[in-house]
């Protein structure tokens, strides 16, 4: 169960009051008939699974109805930053790779368990 | 040509008239009871859209309320009551009959902005909710944080509640209210008198044969 | 039968705190009656009357006992209930509280756990059921698993579900604060202390009835009190402040995203088998809490670890802890002659409690060649023999197996694993064992933090990673830190960090005053060697509830299993309702030894919900029965129920599915069939006028300058023309060209327009509107809002409807003034109303809407009216059949989002010339939407008049074809016509459009095939003549 922070209701709700809606920043192309079946194809279907930074788009569905932006981690379901349409995120795959490597750096070697599904 | 139509949805006579919940009787919860439960049916339920900016001026012009820009804000005055439920959505709630003339009256007085008015009375109805374990029973039902140190008065959101949806408001230090769908209506009480068995709840229904004439205004021309 | 609790110690021996020996209460366990206290759990209250056998061994059979005093035990699994409704499986013992009545039988054992027959078939079986057993034994063939299942499973069996249902109501609660504390023990209280006296919202739980964890059984003194008082104190304290809620019998259960925190509370289970009522009202007999924490503080102590040896699954084998829970909490003191195997000085505290408990203690074993620390030297000084280097290699029992009655003690070399002296054997009673401690780590597991291997503490600690949870603390045992002093101190700084962290000001205090122990160094010893090889030995038991041995384990690393989690699937370890608590790491041990590697290259098992098993009724909650879905009403729907109405579910909606009537024909008033009452509401539509509730329709009221505009691009065909006071009817697609929804959409005025959807369609394409607003077209200047709840929608439509119509309004109803497609307002029975004249069955339609609280008004005024025209109320199921006749589709029904509008033969439908790249249009220029060998919408016509066709149905060309034949379509619609007295069908064909007149053939499972004309899939009045009258 996430808690969601909606950038226009400007507070932590539950998740059962949001949608996913898949990946953000996903624009239709201007002229779809200029866009060849493989382009279109790609609009489509086709999405990124990334394992780390990923953009999604979410709806407030039982609220205020508006949808935004989040940035997740995928591998802690952290989520970075919500943001609302129209703008961009401010934390990336890049950024997180950048202060992971510095915090890295700082942390002892531990041994860590491997984790298979039980 | 006309840009909006008008529609009066209430009769000239007084008529059958069956609130969402009509079937109910009272219950009463026998000992001490820690929640009561009414109805406010037949209330006009007015949903207001635009930019704030295009509609604060004639909304506290007409209604002589401050539209709320903050979200999650309640705001009550003679008037009636005026709910922020988005950026952009507003949620007015006024006496039996006064929505057509108000909505004609915001019409008149937005002109040619870019804004919504839309009639949803007849679309859900409000329940008063208070009591000593009033806090409980929506604990039970809504995963929103309904403890009154973090919900004050003023307050009004809309949520998940049991498996339907809310528009929950604390009104006062005691009083909370509920908007609810019609449709829903009547699982959604069912749930709340299950809920508040264990605290003893008492049911009582909208006052019966309350009827809601058409108010001065009975032309139902569409106005440019 | 027996009252007199031989092992329950004096009243005058000072121990006992939670019982109250005033308070008597009866019980019975397995047929047999005995007396404990309020305040007991049943395993102490056994313990007490002596009851060694609590249950057989899930595999084996073999008796077992108590082995230990919390969630972890794996023995004393009990069935719950002295009703049948009142049935609970699996409950452990140790957690139960007693209440007078209370009945219980073991999980397993027949005919009861004393004298158990299924006993033979373990000991005949068991030198025969080597580990992977199962699947070597019953692997093939394959056919035959479900004939030795029944078996299996009896034999097995772990409790069993009532066959009646649950009187009991269950309950779900949410909350929210700023810091939730997870157990009661000294981190915990002194984190919910510290935490509290700021001012924030704090939950404390404890799975315990009292708070205090292990300071109810320590034999400390902080500030100068017992530890047991100052956890009184602290207790007080924190229930007199109105930020505090204090949660106990609560146990945390799952830790999910982002501090969500699942706890089940037992709110009634101590007081009897169902929860007493108050002032004749219901009360929950368990409670699921769902808090949201900004944080969590996790003090979930530590788990005592058993050591492995032979014969340590007999009853007389306990963990050290528990020793010291029974008898100071419930002055029960569980035999008399007890021997202690440890690797640790904190396990000599049992020793020392036995021994002031009037016990005797024959002799420590303590692994550590010169084991030195406070206790030690307190062990000495009681005179107890203590025997450093050695531990207990096997223990004895009697013929039985029912009781421990002696102990092997041998000189150990733990290096080279193996007994490196004399061995010798004691009598004795009871053997209790300790080889350290497990911080219990299944929660912030659950989190996705990995344990770490700490091997100064000889445990797993929960880890740390790079994108570790926000606010989540562990303290105390949890984390690995044990002694009193130090865990208060970390307890206090960690918290005091956390809301530092928020910006919330909090005063540390004073740290209790405490005095700290000299402990020795602990050694780490897990499976004890035996004088005999592992494999040969007498069995030694790493998981007692699922019968797993040192020898199982040592044999499935043999059989090529390295891995812990195959090592875990294939000997079944931690697979039983105590998920290993005390049994896995002495696995992850041993299997490390066998391997030749360490623990953490071994690595552990991944932890996940639930810690303890939850009863369904709290997962529940009362999401049950009536209250199991939300029903959706209209304004009618009362009159509905009334009039005899069957309903049909669509999505939530209750719907009138069709309205049988009393049989004219039949003296003792049976109803008409389904399609009796069908028939004859089709025929009524037909011939005179039927009405339909028709309010679950999605409705959004539109409006705004640009609102035409935005119909356009969402629409397959055209708005720009559309004048006020006419409607139109309109397709909608996805982007991939597939056709998600339709409906009729009105033109109010010039910017504004009310749009009609499927009833099952209303949420999802009003989030459909926005979505496209709000992330492509954000510049179009239009709003939505739904209405559907407002309106109450009646269809009133035959041949008769404008007659009827015209006598509750005042609207000019002339065909030439009030034209099919428009809509028009005005009374209609004294209420004003929009009236649409749009047709879903073909014939003269007015649709009357009004707002929903004067439906009845209206809906009641039409029959009034309407007798003399023959008014019939319809269904969902006529208004199928009806619209079936005229071709018309229900999308979800004769489309599955594989379907275009070309497909559907809805050219009509598309504006091909609109300006906008309308969503949608670019896909029916792909080559796959181009194929003349689609699926395509057709009627089809059975050639047995008689037949209606199976929906579903599949389609074929031939059907003299081998098997499998090539399918070329199905059936989608399907029913029997009134009006056309046959059968008739719609139905999608590959080409379908270019074979109308060609023969396809329908074979049916039963061998019978139906033979079809292809045709049109209008049926009834193709030039749409009669709604137009």
């Amino acid at each position: 169960m996430f808690h969601i922070y909606c950038p226009y209701c400007a507070e932590y709700r539950e998740e059962e009051e949001f949608h996913p809606k898949g990946q953000a920043h996903i624009a239709r192309p201007a002229d779809p008939t200029a866009s060849s079946d493989d382009a279109w194809g790609d609009y489509l279907f086709f999405r990124d699974n990334p394992r780390g930074v990923h953009h999604e788009l979410w709806v407030h569905a039982v609220g205020c109805r508006k949808f935004f932006n989040i940035t997740r981690d995928t591998r802690s379901y952290a989520i970075l930053e919500t943001y609302r349409m129209g703008e961009q995120p401010g934390v990336t795959a890049e950024s997180v790779t950048l202060a992971e490597r510095d915090s890295e750096r700082k942390t002892s070697d531990t041994a860590t368990m491997q984790g298979v599904p039980s | 040509m006309p840009r909006f139509a008008y529609f009066d949805p209430h009769p000239a006579r007084a008529v059958t008239t069956q609130s969402p919940l009509h079937q109910f009787a009272a219950t009463a919860s026998g000992g001490e009871s820690s929640v009561v439960l009414r109805e406010n049916a037949f209330l006009d339920h007015l949903i207001l859209r635009g930019e704030s900016e295009v509609l604060i001026a004639s909304v506290q012009a007409v209604l002589g309320l401050a539209l709320p820009t903050e979200p999650q804000r309640l705001v009550m005055g003679e008037a009636g009551s005026l709910q922020w439920l988005s950026p952009d959505e507003w949620l007015l709630i006024v006496a039996a009959g006064e929505g057509f003339r108000l909505q004609r009256e915001l019409r008149e007085a937005l002109g040619s902005a870019h804004f919504s008015i839309v009639d949803v009375s007849g679309g859900q109805t409000l329940l008063e909710l208070d009591g000593a374990c009033a806090v409980d029973v929506l604990m039970k039902s809504t995963a929103y944080d309904v403890d009154p140190r973090a919900f004050p008065v003023g307050r009004g959101v809309t949520s998940v509640f049991a498996k339907a949806t809310a528009v929950i408001r604390r009104v006062d230090e005691q009083r909370w209210e509920l908007v609810i769908r019609r449709s829903f209506a009547d699982y959604c009480l069912r749930w709340l008198l299950d809920a508040g068995e264990e605290y003893g709840i008492d049911y009582r229904p909208a006052e019966l044969g309350a009827t809601i004439s058409r108010a001065a205004v009975v032309d139902t021309e569409t106005m440019s | 039968m027996s009252a007199s609790q031989p092992c329950r110690l004096a009243s005058n021996s000072g121990v006992g705190s939670q019982i109250d020996r005033d308070k008597p209460l009866q019980f019975t366990f397995n047929g047999q009656t005995y007396q404990g206290f309020a305040g007991d759990t049943l395993a102490s209250a056994l313990l007490a009357n002596g009851v060694d056998v609590v249950n057989r061994s899930f595999k084996y059979s073999r008796p077992r006992g108590v082995v230990a005093a919390g969630a972890e035990e794996p023995n004393a699994i009990v069935q719950l209930g002295a009703s049948e409704a009142a049935q609970v499986p699996n409950v452990r013992a140790t957690q139960q509280s007693l209440y007078d009545g209370l009945t219980a039988r073991s999980t397993n054992g027949w005919p009861d756990a004393q004298r158990d027959m299924m006993g033979l078939v373990g000991k005949l079986g068991g030198p025969f059921m080597p580990v992977g057993f199962y699947y070597k034994t019953f692997k093939a063939p394959a056919s035959m698993w479900l004939t030795y299942e029944k078996y299996i499973r009896k034999a097995a069996g772990l409790g069993r579900a009532p066959t009646e249902s649950d009187p009991d109501i269950y309950d779900h609660i949410n909350r929210h604060c700023e810091v939730l504390v997870i157990g009661s023990g000294p981190a915990g209280l002194m984190s919910a202390l510290v935490a509290a006296g700021s001012g924030v919202r704090v939950i404390l739980c404890d799975e315990q009835p009292t708070f205090g964890g292990s300071l109810l059984d320590s034999g400390e003194t902080i500030d100068g009190m017992a530890a047991s008082e100052w956890a009184r104190n602290a207790v007080e304290r924190l229930a007199a402040m109105d930020n505090v809620t204090l949660l106990p019998r609560t146990t945390a259960n799952g830790y999910f995203d982002h501090n969500f925190v699942t706890l089940h509370e037992r709110c009634t289970e101590h007081l009897g088998d169902t929860a007493p009522r108050v002032d004749g009202r219901r009360q929950p007999r368990s409670r699921l809490h769902r808090v949201r924490a900004r944080h969590v503080v996790l003090a979930s102590g530590a788990h005592e670890r058993p050591l492995v040896y032979a014969g340590n699954d007999m009853p007389g084998n306990l963990v050290a802890g528990a020793l010291s829970t029974y008898i100071r909490r419930y002055a029960v003191r569980p035999g008399r002659r007890l021997v202690l195997s440890t690797t640790n000085d904190h396990a000599y505290r049992a020793a020392l409690d036995w021994h002031e408990a009037g016990g005797e203690v024959i002799a420590i074993a303590d692994a550590r060649a010169n084991p030195d620390g406070e206790l030690v030297d307190r062990a000495k000084a009681a005179g107890i023999r203590i025997m450093a280097g050695s531990a207990v290699i096997e223990a004895t029992g009697d013929r039985k197996g029912h009781r421990v009655n002696g102990a092997r003690i041998g000189a150990i070399d733990i290096e080279g694993f193996r007994v490196s002296g004399e061995v010798e054997t004691l009598s004795c009673d009871t053997v209790a064992t300790s080889g350290g401690y497990s911080p219990v780590v299944h929660l912030a597991a659950h989190t996705g933090v990995r344990p770490v291997w700490r091997d100064d503490i000889l445990g797993f600690v929960p880890g740390q990673t790079t994108s570790k949870v926000d606010g989540f603390s562990v303290v105390g045992a949890a984390a690995g830190l044990y002694p009193t002093g130090a865990l208060l101190e970390d307890a206090v700084a960690q918290v005091v960090r956390a809301l530092e962290s928020d910006g919330i000001d909090v005063e540390s205090g004073k740290v209790p005053d405490i005095d700290t122990l000299r402990e020795g160094a602990a050694v780490a010893l897990y499976q004890i060697p035996h004088d005999r090889p592992t494999m040969r030995a007498p069995k030694q038991f790493v998981d007692l509830q699922n019968d797993v041995t040192a020898a199982a384990i040592e044999l499935a690393t043999r059989e090529g299993f390295e891995s812990i989690e195959h090592v875990k699937r294939y000997t079944a370890m931690g697979f039983g309702t105590d998920q290993g608590k005390l049994g896995n790491i002495n696995g992850m041990a041993i299997a490390a030894r066998c391997l030749g590697q360490t623990i953490p290259q071994t690595g552990t098992t991944v932890f996940r919900p639930n810690y303890t098993p939850v009863n369904f009724g709290a997962i529940v909650g009362r999401h049950c029965q009536a209250l199991f879905d939300p029903e959706r009403y209209t304004a009618m729907h009362h009159w509905h129920v009334e009039h005899g109405a069957m309903f049909e579910d669509v999505g939530q909606w209750k719907r009138p599915w069709y309205y049988p009537q009393k049989r004219r024909d039949s003296a003792n008033g049976e109803f008409e069939s389904m399609h009796e009452a069908v028939v004859r509401e089709c025929r009524a539509v037909r011939e005179k006028v039927g009405v339909l509730d028709a309010s679950t329709l999605g409705k959004i009221d539109i409006q705004g300058p640009d609102a035409r505009e935005f119909l356009g691009r969402i629409y397959t065909n055209g708005w720009e023309k559309l004048a006020v006071g006419k409607a139109r009817y309109g397709l909608m697609c996805k982007d991939d060209g597939m056709v998600m929804d339709d409906g009729v959409t009105t033109c109010l005025a010039d910017n504004h327009f009310l749009m009609t959807t499927t009833t099952g369609g209303a949420v999802a394409i009003l989030e459909w509107l926005e979505i496209w607003h709000q992330t492509e077209w954000p510049e179009l200047e239009v709003y939505f809002t739904s209405v559907t709840d407002h309106w109450a929608t009646m269809t009133l439509t035959g041949p008769e409807a404008r007659n009827l119509l015209a006598e509750l309004t005042d609207i000019d109803l002339d065909r030439d003034s009030f034209k099919f497609m428009e809509w028009r307002e005005g009374a209609v029975a004294g209420v004003p109303a929009r009236v649409y004249r749009i047709s879903f069955t073909g014939e003269l339609s007015f649709e009357v809407n009004v707002q929903a609280n004067y439906a009845m008004q209206v809906w009641e005024a039409l029959f009034a009216h309407g007798e003399k025209y023959g008014l019939t109320p319809y269904g969902t199921e006529t208004m199928h059949v009806l619209r079936a006749e005229k071709g018309f589709i229900i999308v979800g029904q004769d489309t599955d989002g594989s379907m275009t509008p070309e497909d559907l033969g809805m050219h009509w439908c598309v504006g091909y010339n609109k300006p906008y790249p309308w969503i949608g249009k670019r896909a029916l220029t792909r080559s796959d939407t181009r194929r003349e060998d689609r699926k395509q919408l057709v009627g089809l016509k059975p050639l047995d008049a008689g037949v209606v066709l199976e929906e579903g149905a599949q389609i074929v060309l031939d059907p003299r074809q081998a098997i499998p034949m090539r399918m070329v379509g199905h059936v989608t619609s399907s029913y029997y016509s009134p009006t056309l007295e046959h059968g008739f069908a719609l139905a999608v064909v590959k080409g379908g459009h270019k074979r109308l007149g060609e023969k396809v053939y329908l074979p049916m499972p039963d061998g019978v095939t139906h033979v079809a004309e292809v045709v049109s899939s209008i049926f009834y009045d193709p030039k749409g003549q009669r709604q137009n009258i």
